[in-house]
């Protein structure tokens, strides 16, 4: 039931009563707008947050090896500790549920070239587990798989960089790269959060690298993810047994620090999640004050809109208006400029938030965004609250005799 | 047309009550011109407001036009008023925000009558008061007088069987208390029912009956002569 002549007596007060209608409107855009803001930073931070540990699963532990430096077992310090094959698979067979993905790691630094285009890097040599554990995302082709592993294949997976520096305009895929003088077939290509230096990897199968470098079975690293099952200190204990054993096996000294090191992330994303919890429950304190800031001024604002137009209301009334089309009459005027404020604000606050985006990457504010169903929802609240707010007061003024409202000047 | 019998109203001042009004008897044939007069404080206004449905009496029968007036809802009341009253007051109580025409035009919206009706109805009554010309402008940009001319066509415009008016005069100069006086006489000789509320002799004797009241209850009630108020006179 549209009354296209209540909506031309609203518009009509609206049109007449301006600095009523921007102070009210004023309230609910700066309400929304600071909401969104507000909302749209600390989402900023908390994906600064998240892009650091983009490059690796969050529950990677990497194990490495070095020089024993303290003697034990009766063998002297210094020497010299080399995974090989074997160990990964033992750490396979002890731990079990307990190991999500696995792989070994071989490092090598290569020239490499394509035609008349050559570049230095370096070649990761692989499990196809390496794909979950550094999170590394194939934009062609494939990834290592287990058969190049079995058939020890010259094949290799090349970063979005290598593909943009060696083949120029070009597609990789299928065509031979050399590396060190060998050629490769490149069956993907892959990109990485980890930023530009993980882009210029090479990836391989560990078991070609392993008979054409050296011919022998050594690793680098191993570098596993736990079952993600595992809550934080399940993960650390887990980490330090694993530690231990691994000492046991090679003969090292428990106290020994350098020879065998095996790092959880386990232990940062402890304490980032902890700040990221901090962080979020102190965003929701920050949204609802605003929120009910907001609430409270455009309340105050209704309470005193209504009691301006006290007399008005009575001279109405004396006319023969119903107390009905009294409360709706300033009900809807007040919903209406609401909405309207209200959009204004949201849209004020997304586009300021994409305008500053930029410029903020520096505070460590990476994509300020909002989501906008939250700041549609913060929007509704409002506008619900201001009719809340509007409705109670033109009530009861609806209510009193217009004699009473008539006296009042 | 209008009847009223035993009429009480009392108004609550902390735990006492101020008795105001103290069985008021008073009847009024259509066509007549009334003036209700009093110090303050005795009650004229308060009766004039029960007349008017703007307030309600505590004890007491009340008939208007064959109607009787009672246990009103708001939403009964409000229907009543548009229906039977229309009201003039001291201080015009036009809405500032709203031009002449849109003031005259308002009772007639809450008839639901329609937009175009109204504003010909409208125009026809501002046309009547001598304001056709000043349809467009904003009250704060009329005269006192213009103001009150205004505040008469839009008691008109709902074709009210009565005229209810507080203090019409009370505002404005002599001058300009006698041409709406004048106006208003005009309307009684049409047959309208009119009865006003003042506390000017000149203004009552304006009129062609006077009910005195003091203390909230009639002390007289005379029929005398109407004096003409047409500006001529003046000089």
């Amino acid at each position: 039931m549209f009354d296209i002549d209540l909506w031309r007596e609203i518009f009509q007060s609206i049109n007449m009563n301006k600095t009523r209608t921007l102070l009210s409107g004023f309230t609910v855009t700066f309400a929304i707008l600071l909401f969104a803001l507000l909302f749209g930073i600390t989402n900023g931070l908390l994906n600064t947050f998240d892009s650091a540990f983009a490059d690796d699963a969050k529950n990677s532990i990497f194990i490495r090896s070095g020089k024993t430096s303290k003697a034990s077992n009766g063998l002297q310090a210094g020497r010299q500790i080399q995974f090989e094959n074997a160990d990964q698979e033992w750490v396979e067979e002890e731990f079990g549920d307990k190991v999500q993905y696995i792989s070994s790691r071989i490092y090598l630094n290569v020239t490499a070239t394509f035609r008349n285009e050559k570049s230095t890097n370096t070649v990761r040599a692989v499990n196809p587990d390496h794909q979950y554990l550094e999170n590394t995302m194939v934009n062609y082709g494939r990834y290592i798989n287990e058969s190049d592993v079995k058939n020890k294949t010259k094949v290799v997976v090349i970063g979005r960089l290598v593909e943009e520096d060696l083949f120029l305009k070009t597609t990789a895929i299928g065509k031979y790269i050399n590396l060190n003088g060998i050629q490769y077939k490149v069956v993907g290509v892959f990109s990485d959060d980890g930023g530009d230096n993980e882009e210029r990897m090479i990836y391989m199968p560990v078991s070609t690298a392993q008979q054409i470098y050296g011919n022998n079975d050594h690793i680098d690293q191993i570098n596993l993810t736990y079952n993600p099952e595992m809550d934080y200190d399940e993960a650390i204990s887990f980490s330090s047994i694993l530690s231990k054993k691994m000492k046991e096996r090679f003969m090292v000294s428990q106290n020994d620090q350098r020879a065998i090191r095996v790092r959880n992330l386990a232990n940062e994303s402890k304490a980032v999640n902890q700040m990221t919890f901090i962080l979020s429950i102190l965003v929701l304190i920050i949204g609802f004050g605003t929120l009910i800031a907001g609430i409270v001024g455009i309340s105050n604002i209704m309470i005193f809109i209504v009691k301006e137009r006290t007399k008005e209301i009575g001279i109405r009334k004396a006319l023969g208006a119903a107390p009905k089309s009294i409360v709706l009459i300033i009900l809807l005027e007040s919903i209406l400029i609401t909405i309207i404020a209200g959009f204004l604000g949201l849209f004020l606050g997304m586009g300021i938030l994409e305008l500053i985006a930029p410029s903020l990457e520096k505070y460590f504010i990476k994509d300020p965004y909002v989501s906008l169903n939250l700041v549609i929802a913060a929007t509704f609240t409002l506008i619900f609250a201001g009719g809340l707010a509007g409705y109670l007061p033109a009530k009861k003024a609806s209510r009193i005799k217009p004699i009473v409202a008539l006296r009042k000047y | 047309m209008l009847k009223i019998n035993k009429l009480h109203k009392s108004y609550p001042i902390g735990n006492t009550s101020l008795h105001v009004l103290k069985g008021i008897d008073l009847f009024v044939e259509a066509g007549e011109m009334v003036a209700i007069m009093g110090s303050s404080g005795s009650g004229k206004s308060t009766l004039l407001n029960i007349i008017g449905m703007l307030d309600e009496a505590d004890e007491g029968e009340y008939v208007l036009d064959n109607v009787p007036i009672k246990n009103l809802t708001e939403k009964k009341a409000a229907i009543y008023r548009n229906k039977f009253l229309g009201f003039i007051f001291q201080s015009f109580n036009l809405i500032n925000y709203k031009n002449a025409l849109d003031n005259v035009a308002l009772p007639l919206y809450y008839q639901g009558i329609k937009r175009k009706e109204r504003i010909d109805k409208a125009l026809f009554h501002l046309e009547k008061v001598g304001l056709k010309d000043w349809a467009t402008h904003l009250p704060n940009e009329l005269s006192g007088g213009q103001k009150q001319r205004v505040a008469i066509a839009r008691a008109l415009a709902a074709d009210p069987k009565l005229l209810l008016a507080d203090e019409p005069t009370g505002a404005l100069d002599t001058k300009t208390s006698h041409e709406i006086m004048d106006f208003i006489q005009s309307l009684n000789d049409e047959g309208k029912t009119i009865l006003m509320v003042t506390h000017e002799e000149d203004i009552a004797n304006m009129c062609k009956r006077i009910v005195r009241l003091k203390d909230g209850v009639i002390m007289e009630d005379i029929f005398v002569n109407q004096v003409r108020a047409s500006p001529i006179c003046l000089i």
